[in-house]
C-alpha cells in the first residue's frame, strides 16, 4: 500500500466517504466537511499508522499535503 | 400540575434490539443470557453475560455520528430514536425547546476509557485519541440523543450506578409534572461488558461464576451467588397528558409516583433491613396516592446477589406491611437479561408498563430453590396472566441510591 492509499483509507473510514471522493487534490476541510474533531482524529490515526508526530495541522488542507508531510517525516 | 403518560418506548437489550422484541422475550420467559463472547473471562472465572446481539449502530443512526460514539452512547441513541419514532412526535411540528432528555449511565464510555488508557501506556501520553473525552464522558449519551433527535429542552444525565435509569425516569416525570417540559426522553444506557468492567465487578465478588447460562442469574433463589453482567439501553417518551391528548397520541400507561432516597450506610452493600429502599417505595406510593394493596406487581431490582435479594425482600415487607407484601406479585426480569446497571431501571420500566397494558406479568426464571429470607411471590419460572392497576419499579444502586417509580394502567381519562 502506498502512503496515499493508507491516508485515503484513514480519511474514508473517519469521514464515512467513498474512496472516489478522497483524491490527492481533495481539501478535506472544505470538500469533505471534516470538523475540528475529525481533523484531530485523522492526524492521530496517521501518527499511529506511520509512527510519526505531526506537530501542527497548519498548512495541511489537502490529501496531498498530508502525503507529502508523511513522506518527509518517514524519509528522514 | 400536569399528569404524565408514556407515549413511546425504545430498547436495546440481550433479548432483542427493540422494545417489542424485549417484551416478547420477557413475557415468554426467554433467557437472553449466553456465553461471554467479547473476551475470555476465564482468569476471573466469569463465563456468561447478557450481551446485545446483532446490533449495528450505523443502520439506525447517522453513520458518522455512530462512529463518534462509545457503545453506551450508541445503545442509548438507538433506544431514543425508537422511542421518538414510536411516539410519532415530529420534531418539526413541535417547539423543540419543550422536548428534553434525561438519560443516564452507571459508568459511561468504559470501552473508550479502557482502549485509550492502554494506548497511552503503550504509545505515550501524546497519542491519546481526540475522541477519547467525547466518547468517554458519561453525559454524552444524553448529548448525543439531543443531537440525533433535535431535542432542545432540559438535557441531563443522572449517575446513580444501578439506579441511574430509574432516577432519570423519575426526575423526567417531575420535570414534566412541574411544567418545565412537555415531553422528555428518559432512561438509561450501559456498555460495560469488557475486561475492566467485568474484572472490577468480579473483584467485588459481585458476579456469578456459573458456566450455565440457565443457572447463572437466579434472583431470590437460595443458591444465588452473584449477578450476570448485561448491557443495553431503554428510553421512554414521557409526555404531559395535555400534550398527548392534544395530538391524539397512543398512550401505553401513566407514571404516577416516584421516590428517591439514600441509604447512608455502605458504599456497595444495601442496608440489611432494606429501610432506604422501603422509604423510596413508600414515597412513590404516597405520590401516586395509593395504598400498598393497590400495587399488583413489583419489578424488583432482584440482582441475584445474596445481599440484594434478601434486603429487597425485607424492604418490600417494610414498605407494604406483611399482608400486602404477601399478596403482591414480584419478579426480577434480570433473570432473563442480566444486570444492565444504568440501563436496568429503564428497560424494567418498559416491562412494568407493558405488564400493566397487556395484563401479563413477566416471570423470574431459573427459580429452583426457595430461600427462607426471600419468601414472597416471585412469579417463579412461568409468566402469569393477571390484570393489575398499579406497578412499582425498583432500582437500587451502589452508593445507597434508591429509586422507585410507580406506573398506572391506562384506561382512558
Amino acid at each position: 500500500m502506498t502512503t496515499f492509499e493508507k491516508i485515503q483509507e484513514i480519511i474514508v473510514d473517519q469521514l464515512d466517504k467513498e474512496e472516489s471522493e478522497v483524491q490527492r487534490s481533495t481539501n478535506f476541510r472544505e470538500e469533505l466537511e471534516a470538523d475540528s474533531l475529525d481533523l484531530f482524529q485523522i492526524i492521530n490515526d496517521i501518527e499511529d499508522e506511520f509512527d510519526i508526530k505531526i506537530e501542527s495541522e497548519e498548512g495541511l488542507s489537502t490529501v496531498e499535503d498530508l502525503v507529502k508531510y508523511v513522506e518527509t517525516q518517514t524519509e528522514a | 400540575m400536569e399528569r404524565v403518560v408514556v407515549t413511546g418506548m425504545g430498547a436495546v437489550t440481550p433479548l432483542g434490539n427493540s422494545a417489542e422484541e424485549f417484551w416478547n422475550g420477557l413475557k415468554n420467559g426467554k433467557n437472553g443470557i449466553g456465553p461471554l463472547t467479547k473476551f475470555d473471562g476465564e482468569a476471573i472465572d466469569v463465563h456468561v453475560a447478557g450481551e446485545v446481539k446483532e446490533f449495528e449502530a450505523k443502520k439506525v443512526m447517522d453513520r458518522k455520528l455512530a462512529k463518534r460514539m462509545d457503545p453506551f452512547s450508541q445503545y442509548g441513541v438507538a433506544a431514543a430514536l425508537e422511542a421518538m419514532k414510536d411516539s410519532q412526535i415530529d420534531i418539526e411540528a413541535i417547539d423543540p425547546t419543550r422536548l428534553g432528555v434525561m438519560v443516564g449511565s452507571g459508568i459511561g464510555g468504559l470501552n473508550a476509557m479502557q482502549s485509550q488508557i492502554i494506548k497511552m501506556h503503550e504509545k505515550g501520553l501524546d497519542r491519546v485519541a481526540p475522541f477519547f473525552v467525547p466518547m468517554a464522558i458519561g453525559n454524552m449519551v444524553a448529548g448525543n440523543i439531543s443531537i440525533a433527535t433535535g431535542a432542545k429542552g432540559p438535557n441531563l444525565s443522572i449517575v446513580t450506578a444501578c439506579a441511574s435509569g430509574n432516577n432519570s425516569i423519575g426526575e423526567a416525570y417531575r420535570t414534566i409534572k412541574h411544567g418545565y417540559a412537555d415531553m422528555m426522553l428518559a432512561g438509561g444506557s450501559e456498555a460495560s461488558i469488557n475486561e475492566i468492567g467485568m474484572s472490577g465487578f468480579a473483584a467485588l465478588t459481585a458476579l456469578s461464576n456459573n458456566k450455565d447460562p440457565n443457572a447463572a442469574s437466579t434472583p431470590f433463589d437460595k443458591n444465588r451467588h452473584g449477578f450476570v453482567m448485561g448491557e443495553g439501553a431503554g428510553v421512554l417518551m414521557l409526555e404531559s397528558l395535555t400534550s398527548a391528548l392534544k395530538r391524539k397520541a397512543k398512550i401505553y400507561g401513566e407514571i404516577v409516583g416516584y421516590g428517591a432516597t439514600g441509604d447512608s450506610f455502605h458504599m456497595t452493600a444495601p442496608s440489611p433491613d432494606g429501610s432506604g429502599a422501603a422509604r423510596a417505595m413508600k414515597l412513590a406510593m404516597e405520590e401516586a396516592d395509593i395504598q400498598p394493596e393497590d400495587v399488583g406487581y413489583i419489578n424488583a431490582h432482584g440482582t441475584s446477589t445474596p445481599a440484594n435479594d434478601s434486603s429487597e425482600t425485607a424492604a418490600i415487607k417494610a414498605a407494604m406491611g406483611e399482608v400486602a407484601a404477601n399478596k403482591v406479585a414480584v419478579s426480577s426480569t434480570k433473570s432473563m437479561t442480566g444486570h444492565l446497571l444504568g440501563g436496568a431501571g429503564a428497560i424494567e420500566a418498559i416491562a412494568a408498563v407493558k405488564a400493566l397494558q397487556e395484563g401479563i406479568l413477566p416471570p423470574t426464571i431459573n427459580h429452583v430453590t426457595a430461600d427462607p429470607d426471600c419468601d414472597l411471590d416471585y412469579i417463579a419460572n412461568e409468566p402469569r396472566e393477571k390484570n393489575i392497576l398499579y406497578a412499582l419499579n425498583n432500582s437500587l444502586g451502589f452508593g445507597g441510591h434508591n429509586a422507585v417509580t410507580c406506573f398506572k394502567k391506562w384506561e382512558g381519562q
